[in-house]
Order: C-alpha cells, then sequence, then structure tokens
C-alpha cells in the first residue's frame, strides 16, 4: 500500500472506505505464532471463534491455516483448542525455518 | 434594509458575556455543550434561560466537566451540527487533551474564553494564560478589547471556523470581569442579517450520513501522524487570510472592519506599544497623552494570536524606533512571553533588527493604568534616542519588589 502525502490525505483523520483494516498489516507484531497440527486437529470451530482478529482460515467448513499477515500471536486459540492441536512457536525460530 | 440597519443599530447596554450569549442567541447553534465556571457562568446562565424560554432551537447538554464538554462538542460537529461552547481559565486547562481532538479532526467548534489566571496563588480575575497555555492546539485564537469586539468576534468566529479553507475551532478571548462583568455599548445586528452571515453549517463529513459509513478519528501510527499534523499547520495558517476576508464581510453588514491587527497612531510612530485585548483601551488614552506632549507613540492591538500574523506586525511596525510587547500571561522560565518571542522572531526571521523589550503586566487582574503605559513610552523614547536597551530586556511592570 503506497502511503500518501498530506496533500493527498482527506483533511481531518477520516477514512470513507469502510473495512479497509484489512489492507494494514499488523501481523508483524507477532513473538510467538500459532501452528496447527492437522492429524489432531477436529474442525471444531473453536478458535474460529475465539480468535480477536478473525485470523483463522476457513474453506469448506474446515480449518485450513492461520492469516499471519494480521495474527498477533496472543495464543487463544492454542489455549481454548480442546485437541491441544495449536502450538504457538517463536516468531524467529518460524523465520529461521522459512528461510531454509 | 441591510444599509438602513448600519444607519440606524440598535444599540444594548451589555456585559461582556451577556453580549457572547446575544450573539449565540443569533446565531442559534444546534449544539451548545458548557459547563459553568466564573467568570464565564454568565454566558451559560443566560443562553441556558433562552433555550428554557424556546427562543433558540439550540440543543443544551449539561454536561459533568469541560473535559465533558468539549467531548460533546466534538461529537456534534461530527454529526454534522454547528456546536458552541464558552469556557474559562481551569475549565480550559480541563479541556487540555480534547482541544487537540476538536483541531485534529476539523471540527469547527465556536468557544467563548473569558479569560482568568490559573491558581495558585487561587486567582479569579483576568489575564491570558489560560489560552496563551494553549495557543499552540491547533485552534484560532483571537481576542476582543471591548464590549462591542466581543460581539463581533462570536459571530464572525462562525464563519472563520467553518471556512472549508480553515475548518478549525476558534476560540474568542474576553477579559473576565474587565469586559465579561462590565457594561459596555454594543450595537446589536438585527438576528435575521446574522442568521444571513452565519448561514448553515456545511459539514465535511457527517457519521450520521449512514448511505455513506465513515470512521472518524481512527489510529495513526508514525506513518500518517505527521501527514495528518501537517494538514493543521496548512489549515491554520489559512486563516491569516480568511480572517481579514470575513473581517470585511461583516464590516459590509455592520460598518465596523476587521483585521488581524490593528494599528492605532502608528503611521509617523517612532515608539510602540504591542498588545492584546482589553490592556488596548489604556494603552491607547497614552498613546494620545504622549502625543500632546510630543511624543510620536503609536500602538499596535494584535487581535487574532492564532495563526500569528508575523507580516502584519512586522509591516506596522518596522519604521519604529523601540517596541515594547505587552505579555499578559505567565511563561515561566521562558525568554520571555509569547507576544515576545513571536514578534522578535519574526523581525529576525525578515532579516529586520528592532529594539524590543517586554513587559508582563496585569496578571491576576492587576489593573493597568495610563500612567503606566506612559512610563513605557518614556523608557522606549530612551531606547530610540540612545539605540541601546538596559538590562533586563524582559520585565515585570508594577510589580513591588
Amino acid at each position: 500500500m503506497a502511503l500518501k502525502g498530506w496533500k493527498e490525505l482527506e483533511p481531518g483523520v477520516v477514512i470513507l472506505e469502510p473495512g479497509n483494516t484489512i489492507e494494514y498489516k499488523s501481523g508483524r507484531w507477532r513473538t510467538f505464532r500459532p501452528v496447527l497440527d492437522m492429524e489432531k486437529c477436529i474442525h471444531c470451530m473453536i478458535c474460529w471463534v475465539y480468535c480477536p482478529d478473525s485470523c483463522i482460515m476457513v474453506k469448506d467448513s474446515k480449518i485450513v491455516g492461520f492469516d499471519y499477515e494480521h495474527c498477533k500471536g496472543c495464543g487463544i486459540c492454542a489455549h481454548e483448542c480442546p485437541k491441544d492441536a495449536i502450538t504457538m512457536i517463536e516468531e524467529v525460530k518460524a523465520k529461521a525455518e522459512e528461510v531454509k | 434594509m441591510v444599509e438602513a440597519m448600519v444607519k440606524k443599530p440598535l444599540i444594548k447596554a451589555l456585559e461582556g458575556d451577556k453580549a457572547v450569549a446575544e450573539a449565540m442567541r443569533q446565531i442559534n447553534p444546534d449544539v451548545v455543550a458548557a459547563y459553568p465556571i466564573t467568570p464565564q457562568t454568565e454566558i451559560v446562565m443566560e443562553f441556558a434561560e433562552l433555550v428554557a424560554e424556546g427562543l433558540v432551537d439550540t440543543e443544551y447538554i449539561r454536561v459533568e466537566s469541560e473535559h465533558a464538554a468539549m467531548s460533546s462538542c466534538i461529537g456534534a460537529t461530527s454529526a454534522g451540527a454547528r456546536a458552541m461552547t464558552a469556557t474559562c481559565g481551569p475549565g480550559l486547562a480541563l479541556m487540555w487533551e480534547t482541544l487537540w481532538v476538536a483541531s485534529g479532526l476539523r471540527c469547527p467548534i465556536v468557544m467563548a474564553v473569558v479569560n482568568r489566571s490559573f491558581s495558585a496563588p487561587l486567582n479569579i480575575l483576568t489575564d491570558q494564560t489560560d489560552m496563551m497555555g494553549s495557543r499552540d492546539s491547533g485552534w484560532v485564537q483571537i481576542y476582543a478589547e471591548n464590549h462591542q469586539e466581543v460581539y463581533d468576534n462570536a459571530i464572525q468566529a462562525v464563519r472563520i471556523a467553518e471556512h472549508p479553507d480553515v475548518m478549525l475551532p476558534i476560540m474568542c478571548g474576553h477579559a473576565g470581569f474587565v469586559l465579561g462583568h462590565t457594561l459596555g455599548r454594543v450595537e446589536v445586528l438585527p438576528d435575521e442579517v446574522v442568521r444571513k452571515f452565519v448561514g448553515e453549517y456545511k459539514p465535511l463529513y457527517s457519521i450520521l450520513d449512514i448511505e455513506h459509513p465513515k470512521t472518524i478519528g481512527a489510529y495513526d501510527h508514525w506513518d500518517y501522524f505527521f501527514e495528518h499534523r501537517r494538514q493543521l499547520f496548512e489549515a491554520i495558517n489559512n486563516a491569516l487570510r480568511v480572517i481579514p476576508e470575513i473581517g470585511q464581510e461583516y464590516g459590509k453588514i455592520s460598518g465596523r472592519y476587521y483585521r488581524l491587527v490593528e494599528p492605532y497612531r502608528l503611521d509617523d510612530a517612532e515608539v510602540a506599544i504591542l498588545i492584546i485585548g482589553s490592556g488596548a483601551g489604556a494603552c491607547r488614552e497614552a498613546v494620545d497623552e504622549m502625543r500632546q506632549k510630543g511624543v510620536k507613540a503609536g500602538m499596535l492591538k494584535v487581535r487574532c494570536f492564532r495563526p500569528f500574523p508575523a507580516d502584519e506586525i512586522v509591516k506596522a511596525l518596522k519604521h519604529t524606533k523601540a517596541v515594547a510587547a505587552m505579555d499578559r500571561c505567565e511563561c515561566f522560565g521562558a525568554e520571555g512571553g509569547p507576544l515576545f518571542i513571536e514578534t522578535c522572531s519574526a523581525f529576525f526571521n525578515r532579516g529586520l533588527p528592532m529594539k524590543m523589550v517586554d513587559y508582563f503586566y496585569g496578571l491576576g487582574g492587576r489593573d493597568t493604568v495610563p500612567a503606566e503605559f506612559c512610563d513605557i513610552f518614556r523608557e522606549l523614547s530612551k531606547i530610540a534616542e540612545t539605540g541601546e536597551i538596559k538590562p533586563p530586556i524582559v520585565r515585570y511592570l508594577a510589580v513591588r519588589e
């Protein structure tokens, strides 16, 4: 998202397009990230209900993963999961894995 | 009809506070949210009566504090309403946080500030520490010298604040008790003339416009905060052009034309006093007295302090040889009062030399009489003759040692 200059902004701190929060990638605040063990997951949707940032991605009534662009790593999903299918791992370690 | 009115004005004897209430009656704002505090109480007391008697259509919100008063006005303007309020001294201090919200959200709120000192020592009398303390909050600030200006400023303020190039809140200051509680001659315009002059408030956005949902007052990180603030620098500076324009337009309906500054016998002046507000009355008398004695004295009254009319002040004073800035506020630990500091800066930035001294005066309601201004003119004459200022540059007028 290209940042606007002061002359391009609407006066008065107003957002005229509703629902544009999705454009703001707040996931980089995260220090721990949730990782799903598909073997254990029963798709009960409890994590989906509890996630405060709507970051549980669902397709055809199945959990398919997490929206890491917006997940802040609060760990509520892992705490609430009745099957311990979600593990919180350190973001730096996950990043290191990604690089490999 | 307007012409006829200019020739035959309705003249009333009004206290300064009542002059504000009278202007508010004629403006008939959509919302007034205010909390009473001496010496502003008369404004809201009078206005509450107008509401109770059904003489205005205003929604009057009795709030629990000044913080709530300003918050209510912010909400009201965001909903597309024209909102007004009034406060003074400590009440303005309690609004401090929300003042910045009002300017940041570009809410054109009109607020009468009956200038009062800050405690301690406890004091309810006038000085300008309250408004000067909030001078950088993004509010336009104009000050009245007399009762007529109190009334005239209140009406013009609506148009200044709501001008599309400004869209900022405005404070109209007048001296507590000295103007607020004394009777003065006020020429009052007919209701319909005022209503036509102020017109309808056209908000930039309204949260009640449900066809176009929007967010007002969202969070900015380092990525956008500065850009939004940069807009404010621009908007308030636009008022330097807008205030005289509105002042001209107001002159056409009232016969009284307003500018950013008002010179008095300055054309050939060698020594000048720079002053804001009610003290200009006594200073004007001193100018006349010194002129009779052969001293080329003059005065520049600064009507608008925010935005700071640097060009107008320099233009009006640059031919003089010595200037005294009068600061009726506290500015502990600073190089001088705000009027002095910014005027020095205005001359310096334009590469012009000026011999300037600063006088803190009239704190906590202390009167300043013409004889004291005459003493200042004598001192300025000495500086003009010798070209030298005997320290200190920053002085305290009529304080017992």
